[in-house]
């Protein structure tokens, strides 16, 4: 019996990854945003919009990476490595921040720590993300089954801005989620910071969607050639849609869309990605099948994440559902 | 010495890991103790039980937070120290460790939050019944991973194709030859190091006169639990002895500080061994007595060192202090255990000075114990990191140099001295307060958030 088990895994990994950015991407984005809002109230409503989900969000980052540890062992194998001092970084910075949530609360004079640790730990988390991605678009220097790279091969343009162009989507997606959550003068802010980060993010999908074809001709290939361009030209097309939605929301000042189209914006370029580098995990050199760990393993796992990733996923919609609503300053938090 | 990339990533794995391993050897214990509290609560109705559940359950909101933020870690030094290995027994123990990772997390979404906010939302039973999942859940957590650590231990159930390891058999696989001892040792052995954590936080307050009532419940509820499991301990770990006397056997030679095989072998009680030399200096042995509990007969022969090849051996000074530390540790909780009788009979268990003053030193002797036995147990098995099969030295990413590591070592260091600092300030200000007057908080109305450290509020 054997059943091709890598395209169900390549879905899960592919949902976790996606969940992990969107939801973890918002609140680290709002702990970017954190220290230049207007004043101590709103900063104080800025941290209990997302105090009660952030560490469920986090959840998905443990799953998406045991996950490719279990699934994909020899991506795992290589694109860790190949991260070294981003992955540290990353650790790190939200160490600072998910602690910041607590003893902030819980600190009378050294409370500036805390709101520090809380920014600091948000904006390097996100960037080393953003670096992380960005030098898993550049590819791997790969020998065998092995990174043959050195530590620090991520030091280059293309990942660094990567980082940058993720900092200000996560600010994006932090903005717009403000914008659905409060009212009054933070809500005014927000849309403010969203409509800069927009301009931002727009900046950047433009330099790097022309950049990453550069990189590699199979990626120009992939685009380009006839008839590709004709079956995936909706997607830069929606991703042009989205961004205009996007705008015209935050202009005609609406409430619930704005968050749901960053979101939107998020997911063409997600698409975009997996268009670039399919059908490989570890651009440029090995593919899902290559790297996919036996059969067995694959079925192993995939009993429990099928009872579990649904409970998981329930309890998720449950959490945000209880939280629904405008944060309010008597939120009591405190 | 040279230190070199292999040895400075063993060293950040036992740093971070270790930090980890502190947290849950208590939280699962304490799981437990907090079910038990919730259970007799509920069966006798007694507001002492409410009183002292809610107070621990504000300590383990704190330690379980704080065990979520440094398990982030471990998964990914897997891949950055460790790609080789990751890339070879991939197959085999990265989908136990999915296990652990969902187990854990579908514990503390489903339940977790009940136990620490839904006191006054459910009925007492449903919150007893979250509370025994909570305990339920954090043992599932030790077993996958202590099936994990177990098969690095005993391999098994695996065929190699290319120096690469793939399942053969999945319950050849968890239920290795060494797992089922690993787990009974462990399990107990975190037990314990709640049971005097809690018997040295009712000693503090006995002393003081602060919390009387409660404190003589917890007291006798940690001294109870010592008394079955101290005597308890002496024998699992005996069992689990015996069996790495079967299958790692220059690792029990190196506890045992054995250097020659032979029948007659003595119990080596102090020495400093002597790598180079192969020999102990100024030991204090007593003859025959290791041959008896190892071979069941004075004449039994026991392995020695020597006669496994040097790059076989592990690193004998470290498994040799490690084990007589975890060793002394035990007979220092015997020793309370023993002396809490003879005050119990005598009725002076509450009133006798110099016994709370010891009970409340000794708050640490289980976190220390534990990390022993871990440090005999791992350093045991170099250098092999799947023991037999695959060495520590072959297992570490390649082209990773010495000063990357030293980097990333250093700034664990620092950021875990600092957060984790914060954390046990936090923890000694819990204590501090107490466990009277205090409500329970909850996810009411005003929507408060469902997080482990956020239960702790008590400002």
């Amino acid at each position: 019996m054997t059943i091709d088990l890598v395209p169900v895994w390549t879905l899960i990994l592919g949902l976790a990854v996606f969940m992990y950015v969107l939801l973890d991407g918002f609140d680290l984005g709002v702990g970017i945003l954190f220290p230049f809002a207007p004043d101590d109230a709103s900063r104080n409503l800025m941290m209990d919009s997302v105090a009660p989900i952030w560490d469920g969000n986090e959840t998905w980052l443990i799953l998406g990476g045991i996950g490719l540890f279990a699934a994909f062992p020899l991506a795992f194998a290589i694109i860790i490595p190949a991260s070294y001092f981003p992955i540290l970084v990353m650790l790190l910075g939200l160490i600072f921040r998910g602690v910041a949530f607590e003893f902030r609360m819980k600190a009378h004079r050294a409370r500036f720590v805390w709101d520090h640790a809380f920014f600091w730990g948000s904006l390097v988390a996100t960037f080393a993300q953003g670096v992380v991605l960005g030098s898993f678009i550049h590819g791997y220097r790969v020998e065998g089954r092995q990174f043959a790279g050195s530590m620090f091969d991520w030091l280059q343009p293309f990942p660094l801005i990567v980082g940058v162009g993720l900092v200000f989507g996560y600010v994006l997606l932090g903005a717009t989620w403000l914008v659905t959550k409060t009212d009054g003068k933070l809500q005014h802010w927000s849309r403010n910071k969203a409509r800069l980060a927009l301009y931002a993010v727009a900046l950047f999908l433009i330099v790097v969607s022309i950049w990453t074809p550069m990189l590699e001709p199979r990626i120009a290939q992939r685009w380009f050639s006839w008839p590709n361009i004709v079956w995936l030209a909706p997607v830069p097309l929606a991703a042009t849609v989205i961004a205009a939605w996007l705008w015209h929301s935050l202009h005609s000042h609406r409430e619930g869309t704005t968050f749901l189209a960053a979101m939107g914006l998020f997911l063409t370029g997600y698409l975009g990605l997996a268009i670039s580098i399919w059908p490989n995990i570890v651009p440029h050199s090995i593919s899902l099948w290559d790297a996919a760990s036996s059969t067995k393993s694959q079925a192993f796992l995939l009993i429990g994440t099928l009872f579990l990733l649904p409970i998981i996923v329930m309890y998720t919609g449950w959490s945000y559902y209880v939280f629904r609503g405008k944060v309010r300053g008597d939120a009591g938090y405190h | 010495m040279h230190l070199d990339a292999v040895l400075l990533s063993r060293l950040q794995f036992a740093f971070v890991v270790a930090f980890h391993f502190l947290l849950p050897a208590f939280t699962i214990g304490l799981a437990s103790y907090i079910a038990v509290l919730e259970g007799l609560h509920l069966f006798t109705k007694k507001p002492i039980y409410l009183r002292i559940s809610n107070f621990w359950i504000k300590i383990f909101a704190v330690s379980f937070g704080m065990g979520v933020v440094s398990g982030i870690v471990m998964p990914f030094q897997f891949g950055t120290n460790w790609s080789r290995y990751s890339d070879m027994v991939g197959d085999v123990v990265a989908p136990l460790m999915a296990y652990e990772g969902l187990t854990a997390f579908f514990l503390e979404a489903g339940f977790l939050g009940v136990l620490l906010f839904g006191r006054k939302l459910v009925p007492s039973w449903a919150h007893f019944l979250a509370a025994l999942m909570v305990a339920i859940g954090t043992l599932f957590s030790t077993f996958w991973i202590l099936v994990v650590n177990s098969w690095m231990h005993t391999p098994n159930g695996f065929s190699m194709v290319n120096g690469r390891f793939y399942p053969f058999d999945w319950l050849e696989v968890i239920w290795n030859p060494s797992f089922p001892f690993r787990f009974m040792h462990t399990v107990t052995a975190v037990y314990l190091t709640t049971a005097f954590t809690v018997i040295g936080v009712a000693a503090h307050y006995l002393r003081r006169g602060r919390f009387v009532a409660e404190s003589k419940v917890m007291l006798v509820m940690g001294l109870g639990l010592a008394t079955v499991l101290v005597p308890a301990q002496a024998l699992l770990g005996d069992l689990h002895g015996l069996n790495t006397l079967h299958y790692q056997p220059q690792k029990l030679a190196a506890i045992e500080g054995l250097w020659e095989t032979r029948g007659n072998q003595s119990m080596v009680l102090f020495a400093i061994p002597d790598e180079a030399a192969e020999a102990n200096h100024a030991a204090i042995e007593i003859p025959g007595l290791a041959s008896l509990y190892l071979a069941h007969s004075i004449e039994g022969r026991v392995l020695g060192l020597r006669d496994f090849p040097k790059e076989d051996r592990p690193p004998v000074i470290v498994v040799f202090y490690a084990f007589r530390i975890m060793l002394a540790m035990w007979g220092l909780m015997m020793l309370i255990t023993v002396w809490s009788w003879w005050l119990g009979l005598k009725r002076r268990l509450y009133e006798t000075h110099l016994f709370l003053r010891v009970c409340n030193y000794a708050i640490p002797v289980g976190f220390v114990a534990v990390t022993a036995g871990w440090v005999t147990t791992e350093a045991g098995r170099q250098p092999w990191v799947v023991y037999g099969f695959l060495r520590t030295a072959d297992a570490v990413t390649p082209n990773l140099s010495s000063g990357d590591v030293t980097i990333s070592l250093v700034m664990y260091a620092l950021v875990y001295a600092f957060v984790f600092g914060a954390g046990l300030y936090y923890l000694f200000k819990l204590v501090g307060a107490g466990p009277a007057l205090m409500e329970a908080p909850e996810l009411g109305a005003d929507k408060r958030p469902a997080r482990p450290l956020s239960a702790a509020d008590a400002d």
